[in-house]
């Protein structure tokens, strides 16, 4: 470094001392900072001092030092969840002291039970019926009005509590579809024939000149009623409309013919409280299949 | 942050020198007052005013209602939906004081700006309170006498009631204002209105009583980007050099030769409320009050010489003047002046139109994402749809659902009690939700469009909504 260069550069036209950096030929001046700048800079400073000892500031082994508050991101929760609670508290007890039908009728208890209902089916239900309840394969959409179980709320409320086909619960929906094929109940040409006739079933062109038809009254009619527009009692699907759980192609019905199918759901009750069991069965009466 | 100044010794801030601005009367001054008396009437008053817009609405004039999210302005009203109209109402102000600005320089500044007008307020009562410039200086600069602390005492609690007027006022426009004062002399407020008044309060007393010009100077940008709107033919308060220098004392009856008209009295230093010489050419800190002409103009009919030493005048005039070339006309209106009425007529068009054909029903239509659709038993495909209905009017009115462009399409309501979409009910000033399904028999094909109509059972007044049938998943 030169000897020169330690030396003040003043600007001439100002007589101030400059910083020492230009911008094309732009120097800038090295005023000094008006005073009320240099307070709000200096309390901002307190300031943090009072933040770092009454807050959670400094990482130190093992977590981070307390603070004089207390205060804490997880108290914070608690309490807006106490408050939330509080809030929800006046809807609960009106609901809790009403019925189904009064709550249908009732908008403000409606949309409280569809709200209510709506988050525990995300956190529940979604797994197997999906987000939107669209279900898919073996998992039934409860969108549409196609109920193998029953699609009154009261009906939807009995599912959700008891589940189907669960071992341990009494009241659970049971039956059981014999596997035609795998246990040699029917022949390889009969199994085809009655694929043949529900498959028209599906189309709207069976009739009674098929090989199947006979078949189908002799082992299936029982449960899927002779008209084959299923039985509820038996959870046993409606096989002249347009929705087929298990897939409507041919060889999809083979394979529920040959090896029988069996859905199963747990049962809630025990998991869940009567009155998240009893919004779920309002929220999911309301999705689109709800019947009177 | 720190400085050496040229004499060594470290100076860690520039002490804000205090400007103790002198009373001064004429032209200027005059406007000013006028112009402070306006903007604070309005200012004070405003929120009183009454307007009547039936029982469903507030009867405030002028009212931000940030609970039920209007804003209300005589006979206008504005939804959240309408925010747009408050853009516009920006963008107009703003282009509005450029147009202003490259005429006449800074008026706004001078004459209107909240920080200018309070300042000159609190001015003022220091003024009655401890006297002209010299008094108050002594005062200041004095020892702490009783005499010394009572008025200052006074001072400030005189500036603390302007300072709670000012804040109170403010939380008036969003509040209805009879029942807020009421309440306030009940001491019966909200924790979150007494804040807000608290904060306000403090912020006008030192904006106003203590900040004072370092705002302009240190805080305002529009102090500082008006440059870019300055040329030489704004408007700018000047100093005819040309006739004032050279400066020098002039005793009564002497000879004049060899000096200029300026006598050196400083009285256009001591009223400036920026501290400022406007001696010195134009400067950033001056924010064009004029008060420094009217003391000019004062002393100039004092020793007989013709008023306009300090006047309103342009760069460009007095540059030629300084250089003794021809001088030019004013141009006022300039090429720029005619872009910012071009871009303010464009604006303040379209906000007039949007206001006109204003609607008082409007409809949104959301499709419902998951599921997109539904396969009915029946082989029917089924959308869901979120409706909601926006009646701006002041009366309740009962709605009637149609959709077009879907063959076989039927519309089914959804929600608590028995729901009809030929009977949809919305109270006055509010917005009516609704769950709609709607089924056909379509085979699976692309979304087709179809047409929401909503149309008002009585007045037949209606809306559209374009929207989409979903029947097969998108590849
Ligand atoms: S510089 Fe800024 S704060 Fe000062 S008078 Fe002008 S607009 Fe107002
Ligand atoms: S120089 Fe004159 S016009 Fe500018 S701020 Fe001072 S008194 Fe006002």
């Amino acid at each position: 470094m030169h000897d020169e260069d330690k030396k003040k550069d003043i600007d001439e036209l100002s007589g101030i001392e400059t910083t020492g950096h230009e911008w094309d030929g732009l120097k800038e001046l090295n005023n000094p900072l008006p005073r009320w700048w240099v307070w709000v800079f200096l309390v901002t400073c307190l300031w943090s001092f009072w933040y770092f000892i009454v807050y959670p500031a400094w990482p130190v082994p093992g977590g981070a030092t307390k603070g004089t508050s207390g205060y804490t991101q997880f108290k914070e929760l608690a309490e807006s969840q106490q408050e939330i609670i509080a809030r929800q508290q006046a809807y609960l007890e009106k609901f809790e002291a009403a019925d189904f039908d009064e709550i249908l009728n009732d908008p403000a208890l409606y949309s409280f039970a569809t709200a209510g209902g709506a988050a525990a089916f995300k956190d529940n239900c979604a797994t197997c019926h999906g987000s939107g309840a669209e279900g898919s394969k073996g998992y039934p959409n409860l969108n549409d009005d196609d109920w193998l179980w029953g699609g009154r709320v009261e009906d939807i409320y009995t599912t959700i509590q008891h589940g189907i086909r669960v071992h341990n619960d009494f009241d659970t929906h049971m039956s059981q579809m014999p596997a035609f094929g795998k246990e040699g109940l029917l022949k390889a040409d009969d199994i085809n024939a009655v694929v043949d006739y529900v498959v028209g079933l599906r189309d709207g062109k069976a009739s009674e000149d098929m090989a199947g038809h006979t078949i189908f009254a002799q082992n299936c009619a029982s449960c899927h009623g002779t008209d084959a527009k299923g039985l509820r009692e038996f959870g046993a699907p409606n096989l002249t409309d347009a929705i087929w759980l298990y897939g409507s192609k041919r060889a999809d019905i083979y394979h529920s013919v040959f090896y029988a199918r069996a859905g199963m759901m747990p049962a809630w009750k025990n998991r869940l409280d009567e009155n998240t069991i009893r919004q779920l069965a309002i929220y999911v009466h309301q999705l689109g299949g709800g019947e009177e | 942050m720190s400085t050496e100044t040229p004499e060594g010794d470290i100076q860690l801030f520039q002490k804000q020198e205090r400007i103790y601005p002198k009373r001064v009367a004429g032209v200027y001054r005059n406007l000013k007052w006028l112009a402070m008396i306006i903007c604070l009437a309005i200012y004070y008053f405003v929120p009183f005013l009454r307007w009547d817009r039936g029982p469903s609405a507030p009867d405030q004039a002028v009212l931000i209602d940030l609970e039920r999210g209007r804003a209300y302005w005589f006979w206008i009203e504005i939804w959240p939906q309408e925010v747009y109209i408050l853009t516009g109402i920006l963008i107009l102000a703003a282009i509005a004081l450029f147009f202003v600005t490259s005429l006449f320089g800074r008026v706004w500044c001078g004459y209107l700006c909240f920080q200018t007008v309070w300042t000159d307020l609190f001015i003022w009562v220091e003024r009655i309170v401890q006297g002209d410039r010299n008094k108050r200086k002594k005062l200041r600069e004095g020892p702490w006498t009783k005499e010394k602390f009572t008025k200052l005492a006074i001072t400030h609690a005189i500036w603390l009631v302007i300072a709670w007027c000012t804040a109170g006022s403010f939380v008036l426009y969003f509040n209805d204002a009879p029942t807020l004062v009421r309440s306030f002399f009940n001491f019966d407020v909200s924790p979150v209105v007494l804040g807000f008044v608290c904060s306000l309060t403090f912020m006008t007393y030192l904006m106003a009583g203590f900040a004072r010009e370092q705002v302009c100077t240190y805080m305002c940008p529009y102090a500082r980007f008006q440059s870019a709107m300055f040329d030489q033919d704004t408007l700018i308060i000047g100093y005819d050099e040309k006739r004032g220098e050279p400066r020098g004392k002039h005793k009564k009856g002497a000879d004049w030769t060899g000096l200029g008209d300026c006598i050196d009295c400083t009285a256009c230093v001591q009223v400036c409320p920026m501290g400022i010489d406007i001696r010195e050419g134009l400067q950033m800190e001056c924010i064009a009050c004029g008060l420094c002409i009217d003391a000019c103009d004062d002393v100039m009919d004092k020793v007989g010489l013709p008023r306009g030493l300090i006047r309103y005048d342009t760069e460009r005039r007095l540059e030629e003047k300084n250089h003794d070339l021809p001088i030019s006309k004013y141009r006022l209106l300039r090429p720029r002046s005619f872009y910012y009425m071009a871009i303010i007529a464009i604006v303040g068009g379209i906000m007039l139109y949007s206001l006109l054909n204003r609607s008082e029903l409007e409809m949104n239509i959301l499709h419902d994402r998951n599921p997109l659709f539904v396969r009915l038993s029946n082989g029917d495909i089924r959308n869901g749809y979120d409706l909601k209905i926006l009646n701006k009017t002041h009366n309740d009115h009962i709605y009637a659902l149609q959709v077009k462009g879907l063959d076989g399409a039927i519309i089914e309501m959804v929600g608590a009690g028995d729901l009809d979409e030929m009977v949809l009910g919305v109270g006055a000033d509010s917005v009516g939700q609704f769950k709609i399904f709607v089924h056909a028999p379509v085979e699976p094909q692309k979304p087709i469009p179809i047409e929401f109509v909503l149309q008002e059972t009585q007045t037949g007044v209606s809306d559209r909504y374009e929207s989409m049938f979903i029947s097969e998943r998108p590849h």
